[in-house]
């Protein structure tokens, strides 16, 4: 039934498919972890109690999110060795200590800070407790870093050498690990994980605002959101644009496939809004265009020269029409929460942060904004970095495993199927949770199992303090 | 460094995360077949309490397993892996499912007896892949060209699901003389009678993988009935014998940890048994150890981590296990 399709294609879609999926959790963790730091640490601070109770309500959300990441996350792991066993056996001695790494610095903290985290604070102690969520947040922030090496390694490849068997071998870890995009995609990830999360967090307020804007704990995650957005967008703006600078530099055909420059633009290059890029017809169909704006974004100078796609051979074109939307769904939602923000300075200015309910409705509508944004992104980094897998040296083509197209076609189905009923469930989980309001003196989580509390030398601290669990 | 056998120092380390994940994962696994047996209620509750402080630390040994072997052997992962291809992915799809149902179960409450089956379907088919997996690995790979070169169901044979079973079974004893150890009245009774049951089936499993070991390759038969591998082998049957032994009457007499401790000690022969059969190679029947490795620069790279951390994981796990060693209830151990 499947034998004619082709199973590379397929085995890119099943990749995406899952990375896409799993994304979604750390994006959120990273942002939630360190938001509950910045909770606690305002509580013990200050003392106010919408703190506390803040910090009790998205610890539950955070709790399943997190969950969630750790099933999709497994499955990664092996999908390098089902998927891209060619790429893995090349590549392994490179990617995989940078991945063990990861499973030895990050997953070991979290998955054991988690536990006392989620045992609660009266059990284990505010100094103790404290602690274990700043590891926590560390984890999260370690994890991402050690994979963006791998994938920065894949982008901008330096520090090893091919031995006369085509393997890659290592040179020098620091030039692997510290790769010329690495910083970039670091910051401009990081960030966007914070902004998806305040996000969520924002239209979360704005939400339980619309019904009783009085709710002290809706006032105040809106208010510490609203913040972020503020401050943080432009940051993420600047960020990206420097990212794109980067790769400008190093990957020049992906940026003119976001910006959908097929033909060389001597004196000065537009900038395209809107079009229907076509690999086959080598054009922008339907394009509308400002004149000279491209060469000022990419160049900073009005009338830079800018090459076209037509400088390099064809078959090293990424397709085209993916990468300039994905782009622009990015970049839009960028300037969208750019607008949300300052909308929101406005609103503060006047002392009608609480009070504007328009402001409040488009809160919630760009509640799903950040991770829409991080995905759109991802793609315009993966697909835009086609049709190589390690860029100028390996072709994803070439890095497939021998397997069949009907087994990777059932796989994909069972995927997506499982994905969508199993996270399906959590996201619904997540949201009831979500759509109760914060209330005064918030419940900590309350009897569920001990759950990941176990491995944690703190939950001895705990169960010795409260005498039964 | 160049004076270590880096490579063969690392084949330990991953042989050790992996059975590290076998025996620990091996009676979350155990609890989640068994779980439909369990009349619904407190009992169930009991078993999942006496899992859930530390299945995902449990589960962490996976991760380490395969993602050391993609670092130390990328070879042996890039053949293993689409060599097994239709297992892995459903053992992967089994543990999402057993995964998530340990959150869910007490968040859904109108849902749980959905999730319970989706605990019990979730292990049982993550165990049954592992074992078909390891018959696969066992009966030797298709390899040409340093790329697997057979089909995509070249791993099912009566051979492999024959290890399957064996270890669905293993796994189920483990599960249930855990529950020896951790539970009490009728659950502790329904858990050894289990025991019992499933011991006979985890020795005949045992015993039929071990005779047809030895015919599915000429080489098997020289490492186990040749000197200098006889004076390996021929200790194991006598020291299962042994432990059988113990496992049952202990079961019988109404101990609680020895159970446990014996179906561990059968876990560990057979563990030594396959480290006799295979070696020196990594993907039978050609691939050794030496010939999948990474360079000596990854290798000696991780090592650096692998010494200060690894001890670090291990310690702090036996901690929990010390910390979690009463008997559990309702709401947790006490
Ligand atoms: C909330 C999330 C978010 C937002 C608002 C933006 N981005 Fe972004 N972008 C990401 C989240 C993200 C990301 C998911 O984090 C990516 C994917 C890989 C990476 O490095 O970051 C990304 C990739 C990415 C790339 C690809 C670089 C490469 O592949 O080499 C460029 C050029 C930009 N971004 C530029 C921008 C610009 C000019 C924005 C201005 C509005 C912008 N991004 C907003
Ligand atoms: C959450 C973040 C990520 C997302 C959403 C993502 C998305 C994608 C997408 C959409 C593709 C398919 C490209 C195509 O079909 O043309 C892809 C391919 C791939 N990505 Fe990523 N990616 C992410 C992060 C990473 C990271 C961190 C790594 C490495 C550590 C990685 C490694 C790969 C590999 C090996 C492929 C297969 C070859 C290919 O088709 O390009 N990706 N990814
Ligand atoms: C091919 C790429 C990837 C692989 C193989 C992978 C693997 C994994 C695994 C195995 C886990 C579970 C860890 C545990 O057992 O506790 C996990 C969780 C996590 N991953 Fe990924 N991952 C990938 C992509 C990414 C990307 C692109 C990011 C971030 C930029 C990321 C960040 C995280 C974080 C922060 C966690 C822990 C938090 C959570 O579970 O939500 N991962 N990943």
């Amino acid at each position: 039934m499947f034998e004619s399709f082709d199973p590379l294609i397929l085995a890119r879609a099943q990749f995406a498919f899952t990375l896409s999926f799993h994304f979604i959790f750390p994006a959120l963790s990273i942002g939630l972890s360190s938001y509950l730091m910045v909770l606690e640490g305002l509580w013990l601070k200050t003392g106010k109690q919408v703190y506390l109770d803040l910090f009790h309500y998205w610890i539950k959300i955070f709790a399943i999110g997190f969950g969630m990441g750790v099933v999709s996350g497994i499955v990664m792991s092996y999908q390098f060795g089902t998927n891209w066993s060619v790429f893995s056996e090349r590549a392994g001695s490179v990617i995989g200590p940078l991945m063990a790494y990861e499973v030895m610095t990050a997953f070991f903290l979290e998955a054991g800070f988690l536990g006392v985290m989620l045992f609660g604070m009266s059990k284990v102690g505010k100094g103790l407790h404290f602690f274990a969520t700043c590891m926590v947040a560390i984890g999260t922030l370690i994890s991402a870093t050690w994979i963006i090496a791998v994938n920065s390694w894949m982008q901008t490849p330096a520090g090893h050498a091919i031995d006369t068997t085509g393997r890659f071998v290592p040179v020098s870890w620091i030039d692997i690990i510290f790769t010329a995009s690495f910083p970039y995609r670091l910051a401009h990830t990081t960030l966007g994980a914070f902004l998806t999360t305040a996000f969520l967090v924002g239209a979360v307020g704005a939400w339980h605002l619309l019904k009783d804007s009085t709710n002290p704990g809706a006032r105040k995650m809106f208010s510490m959101a609203m913040w972020m957005a503020a401050l943080v967008t432009p940051v993420q703006i600047l960020a990206g644009d420097q990212h794109g600078l980067n790769t400008l530099e190093h990957q020049p055909v992906k940026v003119l496939a976001m910006e959908g420059d097929f033909d060389p633009s001597p004196d000065g290059a537009h900038l395209v809004l809107f079009g229907i890029p076509s690999n086959a017809d080598e054009r922008v169909n339907y394009e509308v265009a400002i004149p000279h704006l491209g060469s000022l974004i990419l160049k900073h100078d009005w009338n830079a020269p800018v090459p076209g796609l037509k400088d390099f051979p064809k078959e090293d074109w990424p397709p085209v029409i993916i990468v300039f939307w994905s782009f622009r769904v990015m970049v839009g939602l960028g300037f969208a929460m750019l607008g949300l923000g300052v909308w929101s300075l406005w609103a503060r200015h006047r002392g009608k942060l609480y009070d504007w309910r328009w402001l409040h409705r488009s809160a919630v509508v760009m509640a799903p904004s950040g991770f829409i944004a991080v995905i759109a992104g991802w793609v315009t980094t993966e697909v835009g970095r086609q049709p190589w897998v390690i860029y100028g040296l390996m072709r994803t083509a070439d890095a497939a495993s021998p397997i069949a197209a009907p087994a990777i076609a059932v796989s994909l189905i069972a995927f997506i199927v499982v994905y969508f009923a199993v996270f399906g469930m959590g996201i619904h989980y997540m949201l009831r949770l979500m759509a109760k309001p914060p209330a005064v003196n918030e419940p900590e989580a309350e009897h569920l199992p001990q759950h990941a509390a176990g491995i944690t030398p703190g939950a001895s601290v705990a169960s010795s303090q409260a005498g039964e669990g | 460094m160049a004076a270590l056998d880096l490579p063969l120092i690392w084949a330990g380390i991953i042989g050790f995360a992996i059975f590290a994940y076998v025996v620990m994962d091996g009676f979350d696994l155990g609890i989640g077949i068994l779980f439909h047996t369990l009349p619904p209620g407190k009992e169930r509750d009991h078993a999942m309490n006496s899992i859930a402080p530390v299945w995902d630390g449990n589960e962490t040994w996976l991760v380490l397993g395969g993602g050391g072997l993609l670092a130390a052997f990328p070879l042996a992962y890039a053949i293993i892996l689409p060599a097994t291809y239709p297992l892995i992915i459903a053992m992967l799809l089994g543990l999402v499912f057993r995964g998530v149902a340990f959150e869910f179960r007490w968040r859904d409450p109108a849902h749980q007896p959905m999730w319970d089956k989706a605990f019990t379907a979730g292990s049982l088919i993550a165990a049954l892949s592992q074992g078909i997996i390891l018959g696969a690995v066992l009966q030797g790979i298709h390899v040409e060209n340093d790329a697997y070169a057979g089909g995509w169901l070249d791993w099912l044979s009566p051979f492999s699901l024959l290890t399957g079973a064996a270890l669905v079974c293993a796994y189920a004893l483990l599960g249930s003389t855990w529950l020896v150890w951790k539970t009490e009245g009728a659950g502790q009774d329904r858990a050894r009678r289990n025991a019992i049951l499933l011991g006979v089936l985890t020795l005949a499993g045992m015993g039929a993988v071990s005779l047809a070991t030895p015919f599915l390759s000429i080489d098997y038969w020289y490492r186990w009935f040749e000197m200098p591998g006889l004076i390996l082998t021929a200790p194991v049957p006598l020291l299962v014998a042994a432990c059988a032994l113990v496992l049952f009457t202990s079961l019988k007499n109404g101990s609680e940890r020895l159970p446990f401790l014996m179906a561990l000690a059968l876990f560990v022969l057979c563990f030594a048994g396959l480290g006799i059969s295979i070696y020196p190679n990594i993907v039978p029947p050609n691939i050794t150890i030496w010939q999948a490795a990474a360079p000596d620069s990854s290798l000696a790279f991780m090592l650096v981590g692998a010494v200060v951390i690894v001890p670090l994981i291990l310690a702090y796990s036996a901690w929990a296990y010390w910390v979690f060693r009463g008997k559990v209830g309702a709401h947790g151990y006490h």
